[in-house]
Parts: C-alpha cells; structure tokens; sequence
C-alpha cells in the first residue's frame, strides 16, 4: 500500500515536470443547451508560473476555472492538476484534491457570521491541523496580507480590500501549491486591486502557482505576465509577458 | 476522528443553533407542533383504549357440565367429567390463547354464591343439601372479546360440556369499539404524519438557502462531506431534542391537571371509567417523542445539507 502511494506520488510529480502543474489536452466542456462552453481547448502552465486568464462574459473563463476545482468533468479531452487526472477522481479524492488549490472568488465567500480568525482557522481545522499549530499559522498569514490587527473584527465589519485579504489569508494558510483566484479585483477600488496584486505576486514569489481570472485591463498590462485569452470557448492567443487583447 | 475535531463538531453544532436563532426556533415549533399533537391524541387514544381493555378484562364465558342428577335428556352415561377430567379441561381451557384468565368453581362456592342472591341472606332455609350439588364450572375470562366465538365453539365441542353462557352483545360491542379506535387512530396517523411533513419540508427549505452559501464555502476549501454534514446533524438532533421536550412538559401539564379536574369534578366518573396515570402515559410517551424529535431533526438536517454536498 505504502509502496503503491509512494509509486503514484513519484509519478505525479514526474507528470508535473515533464508536462506542468496543469495539463488541458483537447478539453470541450458541453452543457446540456446551447453551444459548448470550452472547444478543444489544450494549455499547459508551468509550476511556479504567474498566469492571467482573460476574455469576455461567455469566454469560458468561469468553465474552466470550474474544471480546475473539479466542480465539472469535462466532457471530453483530459485535464490533469498536480498530476491528478481529474476525470478519475472520485467523489471522496475531492476534498484532499482541493486542500492542495487555495481559490479565491470575486464576492469573497466568506463565512459572514464569524470573525476573521475563525474564517481563516476553518481552513485548518477541515484538514485536522492541531488546535496548537492553528493558533501559530493563523496570526502568521494574518500579518503577511496585512491583517494581524483586526483578526478579531467580523467579516462583515471589514471593507472590500479586507474581506478579499481574509479569502487570500485562508487560502494560503495550508501552503497550496496553485492559487486560483477568480475575478479577485472584481468587487474592489483600484487601490485595494492593486494592493491584491502585489500580494498575488509576493505570493508566486514565494512559488505557489497563481492562476488569475479577470477582466481588468489596465493590471493585466502592467503586470508583464503570462496571459491566456479566451473567446468563445477557445484560446485566442497565449503570450510570455502578454497583454490584454481589445475586442475586434 | 482527532478528539479536537469531535469538540469542534458538538461545539459548531451548539453554536450553530444561536447563530441561526430564526431558523432554529422555527425548526423547534414545527417539530413541537407535530409532536404536541401527536402526544395528546396518543393520551386520548391509550385511555379509551385502556377502559376498553378494563371492560374487556370483565367479560367471562360460564362452563358448565353434564351432571347425573339433572334429568335433562342430553345427559348420557360415559359423559359425566370424572374429578381428574374436570381438572385436565380447566387446564386446556387455561391454555387457550382465547383465555387469559380461568377460575374453577365448585359447587359449594356457586351455591354460596347463588343463594343468597335469589333467596336472600337466609338463603340455607329449606335447603338441608345443596341443590347445585355436581354443578361445578369454569369461569373463562377472554384475553380478547373478538375470540369469544371461537372459544365457545371449542368448549361446545367437549363432550362433558353441556351449556357455555356468554354474551354476544357484549363482545360485539367491545369489538366494535376496539375496531373503532383503531380506524380513527390509523386516521388521525395519518393526517398528522402529512402535516409533519408538510411543515417539517417547508421549515427543511428555508434551512436549504440559510446553508447553502456555507456549505459550498466549505466544500470548496476542501472539508469532507463528513466534516461538513456533522455539526449539521448534531444541530438538527439538538432542535429535536428541544421540539420534543416543550410538548412533553406541556402534555405532562395538561394531562395532569385535566386527570385531576375529572378525579375532583366527575367523581362518578371515575369510578367505573379506569384512566391511565401519569406516569404510565409518559412511560411510553417519553421516549418515543425523544426519538421522534432526534429522528425528524436527524432526517431533516441530513436532507438539507445532502443537497449542497455535490460541489
């Protein structure tokens, strides 16, 4: 058992260094009406790499993003995070699956009736951290984004741009190896966006894979980074140090 | 399952009550509501049942048997019960399942009995021997009046019985009321049972889009459906325990004053109507409300985060 856990481990991380940390080969995603969300779609990011994926509403950003938290299967092609095959994760892989992906989301999702320690601790104590190590890591990542003051404030006492360090906050405590973050300027002023950013960036520095979703130009041309653009279903361009590319 | 995760578990399922405090009084008057009523008419219901039994309890089959000195035709030689006949059939008759009680009486004992009741108290007058000499019988109380004819049947067919006295109307009355109840308790079962599910559904709906945010919270940062579903469950168990405690307090309260009210105001009443106790209504009803409540709050916290566990 030991042995096989240790083979299939060795192959996973083989699979990331030959191929990347995340692997879409030829991927479609259909739902059941009107025209499929993702069309063939093949994409390789690196590990430690900083990539920003942008398109319009109906592009399938959202799909593919989805696929990579195995909330769909797609419908065919494959689809391989952390050298997991997606398609073949069972129902109860799925936890354990995304205890490695930290995720944040443009409307924050946090619990709204508990404090911003209890937010963060909850990551944690899903994973069965013990009660000791929590009391250490919690305060530590409340101070990397900058929240070491307000850990006892509720959720819903705290501006934009805290709210969205509290979700960074939460899914960093457990050491991802991939960030995803969907729209993660999406709710905020452009000085807390930008102070997101850099926390993304510090964060990738650090090399956790970041994967961002959105739709704000004037960052993603700044930034100098990877970009993915989608239309349609389907990558449009995948450019080293790209920038966000106008509609027609 | 670490020890610390287990006190978190009861911890978040105690505090889950609070912080959703609307929709766990909501969930606690529906599952009091359903079990209130439930509790009451199973009160009713086990009385009347209980003065049906204690009137079933009275209803006996009279054995008699062919004896020499009658001059009654039917009285042949060879049919007359020897001492160690008699006892065998008191024992067969004792080990019907028709019977649940079986008194010998001798002749003696009926003639005390008989006596003083047509002659008056000096009933012995005139009589220097025992007119019912020979005439013992049996007392045959039913277990149930509704078996009274088979009973009678089986004794008729005994060659030493001569004459089974019973009572038709009365079992067939008794029976008739036991049916009765039966059918108006499946009845009334019945409705409650829809009403519970119809309320405890809707109140399962609300909980749906108070936890839905949370649960996929949860799910996506990567909690097992175990760790997701259990302070939901323990929460669910907890409002049981609580809608079944309220209507066990208040049926206890009502049922004790109401007993009291009939014992002191219908005096007469009581003497021949046998009303169950306190304490042998709330012997069965206790636990079973218990387990009504944790088993709805159980079921319903169950239904509600199943649905979300999919993400």
């Amino acid at each position: 058992m030991a042995k096989k856990k240790e083979y299939l481990r060795k192959k996973r991380q083989q699979m990331i260094d030959d191929k990347g940390i995340i692997v879409l080969d030829n991927v479609s995603k259909s739902y059941s009406t009107g025209a499929p969300a993702l069309n063939g779609i093949s994409l390789n990011i690196k590990q430690g790499e900083f990539v920003f994926i942008v398109g319009d509403s109906g592009s399938g950003k959202s799909t593919l993003i989805k696929l990579l938290l195995r909330e769909l299967t797609a419908t065919s092609g494959s689809v391989y995070v952390m050298g997991h095959d997606m398609t073949k994760l069972k129902h109860r892989q799925i936890p354990k699956y995304r205890r490695n992906l930290g995720v944040v989301f443009q409307d924050f999702r946090l619990l709204k009736d508990r404090n911003v320690y209890e937010n963060v601790a909850f990551a944690q104590r899903i994973i069965e951290t013990p009660v000791s190590e929590i009391r250490r890591n919690v305060p530590a990542i409340l101070a990397t984004v900058g929240l070491a003051g307000k850990y006892k404030a509720k959720t819903k006492q705290l501006s934009g741009g805290e709210q969205q360090r509290v979700a960074l906050a939460r899914a960093l405590v457990n050491n991802p190896s991939i960030l995803l973050a969907d729209e993660p300027t999406g709710n905020l002023d452009p000085k807390n966006s930008w102070e997101i950013m850099k926390l993304l960036e510090e964060i990738n520095e650090g090399g956790t894979t970041v994967v961002v979703v959105t739709h704000n130009r004037e960052i993603v041309n700044s930034m100098q980074k990877r970009v993915v653009t989608m239309k349609k279903g389907v990558i449009v361009s995948d450019e080293e140090k790209g920038g966000y590319i106008d509609e027609d | 399952m670490k020890i610390s995760t287990l006190f978190y578990t009861i911890r978040q399922g105690v505090v889950n009550i609070f912080r959703n405090k609307w929709y766990s009084l909501a969930s606690v008057a529906t599952i009091s509501a359903c079990l209130f009523l439930f509790g009451l008419f199973y009160a009713i219901v086990a009385n009347f049942q209980n003065i049906v039994m204690t009137a079933e309890e009275g209803v006996s089959v009279t054995v008699f048997f062919h004896d020499p000195k009658d001059e009654c035709e039917s009285h042949e030689e060879g049919m007359f019960p020897t001492d160690e006949r008699l006892y065998e059939i008191g024992q067969q008759i004792g080990a019907r399942i028709e019977v649940s009680e079986v008194i010998f009486i001798s002749d003696d004992e009926a003639w005390a009995t008989f006596g003083p009741d047509y002659f008056g108290p000096n009933y012995a007058d005139g009589f220097p021997e025992n007119p019912l000499e020979g005439e013992h019988t049996y007392e045959a109380y039913l277990s149930d009046v509704s078996m009274q004819d088979a009973l009678v049947t089986w004794l008729l067919s005994i060659p030493e019985v001569r004459k089974v006295n019973y009572s038709e109307l009365t079992a067939n009355t008794l029976s008739g009321v036991n049916l009765l109840i039966a059918y108006v308790s499946m009845g009334i079962i019945i409705i409650l049972l829809a009403v519970s599910i119809f309320l405890i559904s809707n109140t399962v709906a609300i909980g749906i889009s108070v936890r839905k945010e949370e649960i996929n919270i949860m799910k996506y940062i990567g909690a097992t459906d175990f760790f997701v579903r259990a302070p939901f469950v323990l929460e669910g168990m907890l409002i049981g325990i609580l809608g079944a405690g309220l209507p066990l307090a208040l049926i206890y309260s009502l049922y004790n004053y109401t007993l009291n009210y009939i014992i002191e105001r219908f005096s007469v009443l009581s003497t021949f109507l046998n009303f169950l106790t306190v304490d042998q209504v709330f012997g069965f009803l206790t636990p079973v409300l218990l387990l009504l409540g944790v088993g709805i709050g159980f079921l319903g916290s169950v239904t509600t985060v199943r649905k979300h566990l999919h993400v």
